[in-house]
């Protein structure tokens, strides 16, 4: 009698485990027949999470046109980069990512991203974008933002934009202030907020020609580099203090909200919470301690297509076609207040007065280098600057930075 | 489950169970509600069941054969276990033992496998892989050329391209057969779209068959130097030339243009003879060359003597200094004539339930030199480097590390002290002790038999306290001397991170190896260490 009892407990047991494995069956193929459906595959595109809504309207529009599903995942932007590089080469990895130029190198290394062909298009685009989207002659990114650093300035402190460095500073004080300038610097420096001022010295980092930026032609060192390493050291510690390494991110922003400084060298990503703040900002160019321009990096961001990719040519003509439109580069503004790449919708887009004042910064910008060997440059360069502004010995310390930049580049 | 255990202790004595004592056990079931109990284990069964089914079923469709023939394995061992009736202890023990596997043996046997690997920027996939990605790369468009438009049209399952060129010339090609001019059967706004002998490919078979048009290249002429037509998106062609060509037989890769040959000499990418390689390249198994490279590095020569020194100092006053701290207020709040004991003891665990990593961006903060918490309040506008001097950086470490550590100890000692007997103090009173002497030669034995254990496990912990020194210094101050971007607070975890993940470089073969170096150095110390508390037992 018990072992009856038994054996039906464990039938049982049977149609439990059966009912509920067959449920996970059920799920399964519901879940295939989805992909089925839909006649010409699956798009997998990683988007950064902001920007997911901007790109939902171009996805429909394509998934209607061609049949092709469209799947936007929301990535967060700072492990995008490491993931792709990762799953690529494991066949999990998405057919196209959103990223940033300065990602090509790396990228391009690991053989993980494939080329684009924009074919006549590319001269709708603003020629900075089309310079940072090419790696070693090759066009990698379909661009759909140029962003740089510019000043802000609080108009009512200040009511004229600053003719030159020395002018700025001579304004702000007038206007009563003790740190009329403000950058963002940190224990280790932070050269992407002073390379405008090294390049009025005409320091480039690296020489360029025909392909982009010449990795042999490291131009840190040159003697522009060196009038800059000693205005620099005049400028810091033992000098007049406008760059200190104690002012980060978050201490410069609120001096400027606080209006305890009239400018602010800083980023559009910035604008918003200074316009919330109730500020009259008004954006300049980058004063020049020279008389020469002094240009910001521009960084573009932009979409890549997988090498793995099993979609090649629908990415292809997702990207080139439908984000390379206006109506979504538009789209994607909205989302990042950033300047479009595509010509036609960066004009649209500069009706808006901060925009137009970054996208004339923008004029004078020049594409991050996106090679390896910048990788070593960066090891360097901040700490050096920091160390200069630090009041160590400026022309000693510039001299060390380019040989150990230089030794670590020949070491690769 | 009840009902299992207790038959197993009814079958379990040693003589066959007689009828009373069946009946016994049945009786014994009934009355411990065994049906329910077996109902909760068969639903719980079965959503294990399910879930298992169903990633046998993605498994087969993504054809992973190995991982499924593990996970069904591992789910037939599991129904097994729970509905055999002679496995009672491996039913306590299998959850444990599948976590177990999973989340650390998996974890420690992948490292080390990576550890001998060059796995990292520039050898990130399958030689396969680099090679298609290094021809993909090596294509370049025909400078000055025209759009082409195009079409894909196929006959009998061959792929061929019908090309338009900006006169409206049309002409078709496969990749065999070079570009030849044709005469359009249909022809839509000036572009040619179809042809006879071939069917043409709407965008939906185009897309079906993507891997196809991408490898198409239907040459221009019979000169292979005029280049080729590809189509990267089914509608137009551009004119391509390549500047490197792969030999698959004698796996070699040579550049056009200068006429270098690089070859694949098992170093995991194409090598000149000149020793430049070409990347991508591919990832290989290197042997010990990762182990190797970790101590023979001339780079890190100097820094890793003083780096290493500091890693034991920070470790081991990290441990002295949160467990004295955390002692000390045990006994002050273990006292009997401290009033509100309680609220105190509930203060002393808040930096203990703030994520550390909050806590030490905050502390980053508060101590920047001129516009830092500290500085400005409590030391009215003094400057004092807490983080930009050598010295000042490792005090500033510590004292943060000890804000973030007392807590632990302070809970252990107080639970280690409340299991000490009160007999002890009133003997060692009657017996004319000082409270000094009590705690000297009494409590602090008995203590150190149940905290010597966590000690040493805390020094294990702190030896790799990545998060305290990324979060707080990130190493720094930098040591401008080094030839590698290290600084005076790294220890040698955060050394290690920063030699092998610098700037656009991610080596994870050297990281993995590294991290099996410092595993090794602490299961040594802690395997000494544990031996040498086995004496403190005796005491007991």
């Amino acid at each position: 009698m018990r072992v009856n009892k038994k054996s039906l407990l464990a039938a049982g047991a049977v149609a439990v485990v059966a009912t509920l494995g067959l449920a996970g069956c059920a799920g399964g193929d519901s879940g295939e027949g989805d992909n089925g459906a839909s006649a010409g595959g699956t798009l997998t595109v990683w988007v950064d999470a902001e920007r997911v809504d901007a790109l939902k309207g171009a996805a429909e529009a394509y998934t209607e046109e061609t049949g092709v599903e469209v799947d936007l995942v929301g990535k967060d932007n700072a492990t995008i980069k490491d993931d792709f590089i990762q799953q690529v080469p494991t066949g999990e990895g998405p057919d196209i990512t959103m990223g940033a130029h300065d990602w090509l190198g790396e990228l391009s290394t690991n053989g993980v991203v494939a080329p684009l062909e924009l074919g006549d298009s590319a001269a709708d685009y603003l020629p900075v974008a089309i310079d940072a989207a090419t790696y070693e002659g090759t066009v990698y990114m379909l661009p759909y933002a140029v962003e740089n650093i510019a000043v802000l300035r609080n108009a009512d402190l200040v009511a004229e934009a600053a003719t030159s460095f020395d002018d700025m500073i001579a304004k702000g004080e007038a206007a009563g202030l003790d740190q009329p300038f403000v950058v963002e610097q940190g224990a280790e420096g932070n050269p992407y907020h002073l390379y405008p001022f090294q390049t009025a010295f005409g320091a480039p980092v690296f020489g360029s020609g025909a392909e982009g930026y010449d990795p042999t032609d490291l131009q840190l060192g040159n003697e522009g580099g060196m009038e800059f390493a000693n205005w620099l050291a005049g400028q810091g510690k033992n000098g007049t203090g406008v760059f200190n390494t104690d002012i980060d991110g978050d201490i410069a922003k609120q001096s400027f909200l606080d209006g305890t400084a009239a400018f602010w060298l800083t980023g559009p990503w910035n604008v918003g919470s200074a316009i919330d703040a109730g500020l009259n900002v008004a954006i300049d160019t980058v004063p020049s301690p020279t008389g020469d321009a002094a240009s910001p990096f521009a960084g573009v961001k932009g979409f890549f297509v997988s090498s793995e990719s099993e979609n090649k040519v629908a990415a292809n003509d997702f990207l080139v076609n439908y984000i390379g439109t206006e109506d979504v580069q538009l789209e994607l503004f909205e989302a990042g207040n950033i300047l479009p790449a595509l010509s036609a919708a960066a004009e649209s887009a500069s009706s808006d007065p901060i925009i137009e004042g970054f996208a004339a910064v923008g004029q004078e910008a020049v594409p991050m280098p996106a090679i390896p060997a910048m990788g070593s440059v960066w090891q360097y360069w901040g700490i050096a600057e920091a160390s200069i502004i630090n009041g160590e010995d400026p022309t000693a310390t510039w001299e060390k930075l380019a040989a150990d930049v230089q030794a670590a580049i020949d070491a690769k | 489950m009840s009902t299992t255990i207790d038959e197993d202790v009814a079958t379990g004595s040693a003589t066959p169970p007689t009828k009373r004592q069946k009946r016994a056990a049945r009786i014994a079931d009934a009355a411990s509600g065994g049906i329910r109990s077996i109902l909760v284990k068969l639903l719980l069964l079965g959503i294990v069941d399910a879930i298992a089914v169903y990633a046998i079923l993605v498994l087969a469709l993504s054809q992973d054969w190995l991982v499924l023939a593990i996970v069904a394995g591992v789910t037939v061992l599991v129904n097994w276990i729970y509905f055999s009736r002679r496995t009672l202890p491996a039913k306590y023990l299998t959850p444990g033992v599948i976590f177990l596997v999973l989340f650390q043996v998996f974890v420690l046997v992948y490292t080390g496998y990576i550890a001998f690997t060059n796995y990292g920027t520039g050898h990130n996939g399958s030689k396969e892989q680099a090679v298609s990605s290094l021809m993909a790369a090596s294509l370049e468009r025909v400078p000055d050329s025209p759009t082409y438009r195009v079409t894909v049209v196929d006959q009998l399952g061959t792929l061929g391209l019908l090309v338009t060129d900006p006169n409206g010339d049309a002409s078709l090609g496969t990749t065999e057969q070079p570009l030849q001019p044709v005469d359009p059967s249909e022809v839509d706004g000036g572009k040619a779209v179809a042809v006879d002998g071939w069917t043409t490919l709407q965008f939906s078979d185009v897309i079906a068959r993507t891997n196809e048009i991408t490898e198409l290249a239907v040459p221009f002429s019979d000169d292979p130097n005029d280049g080729a037509i590809r189509t990267p998106d089914g509608s137009s062609g551009y004119l391509y030339t390549s500047n490197l060509e792969y030999d698959e037989a004698a796996g070699t890769m040579t550049d056009l243009s200068t006429g270098t040959v690089y070859s694949d000499i098992g170093t995991g990418a194409f090598t000149a003879e000149d020793g430049s390689e070409i990347l991508p390249g591919w990832q290989i198994t290197v042997g010990f060359d990762n182990f190797v490279r970790a101590v023979t590095d001339t780079r890190l020569a100097g820094p890793l003597v003083y780096v290493t020194l500091w890693t034991f100092a920070f470790a081991l006053i990290s441990v002295a200094t949160t467990f004295f701290l955390g002692l000390f207020l045990a006994i002050v709040f273990n006292d009997m004539r401290m009033k509100g004991r309680r609220y105190y003891r509930v203060a002393m665990i808040i930096p203990y339930a703030i994520p550390s990593f909050l806590s030490a961006l905050v502390w980053a903060g508060m101590m920047n030199e001129s516009f830092g918490f500290i500085n400005q309040v409590i030391f009215g506008g003094a400057s004092i480097p807490w983080l930009t001097d050598p010295w000042m950086a490792k005090l500033s470490v510590i004292i943060v590390n000890l804000w973030l550590g007392f807590p632990y100890m302070f809970l252990i000692c107080t639970g280690a002290l409340q299991s000490i007997p009160d007999d002890v103090n009133e003997a060692s009173s009657i017996d004319g002790a000082s409270a000094w002497q009590t705690f000297r030669h009494i409590k602090l034995p008995l203590l150190l038999v149940s905290v010597a254990p966590l000690l040493i496990a805390s020094f294990a912990f702190n030896f790799n306290n990545f998060n305290v020194i990324y979060m707080l210094t990130n190493g720094g101050p930098r040591d401008t001397g080094a030839p590698i971007p290290v600084g005076f607070t790294d220890i040698l975890i955060s050394m290690v991170y920063k030699v092998a993940f610098t700037g656009q470089n991610r080596d994870y073969g050297l990281a993995a190896a590294y991290s099996i170096i410092i595993f090794i150095v602490v299961a040594v110390i802690s395997i000494i260490a544990f031996r040498r508390t086995k004496s403190l037992e005796e005491i007991n």
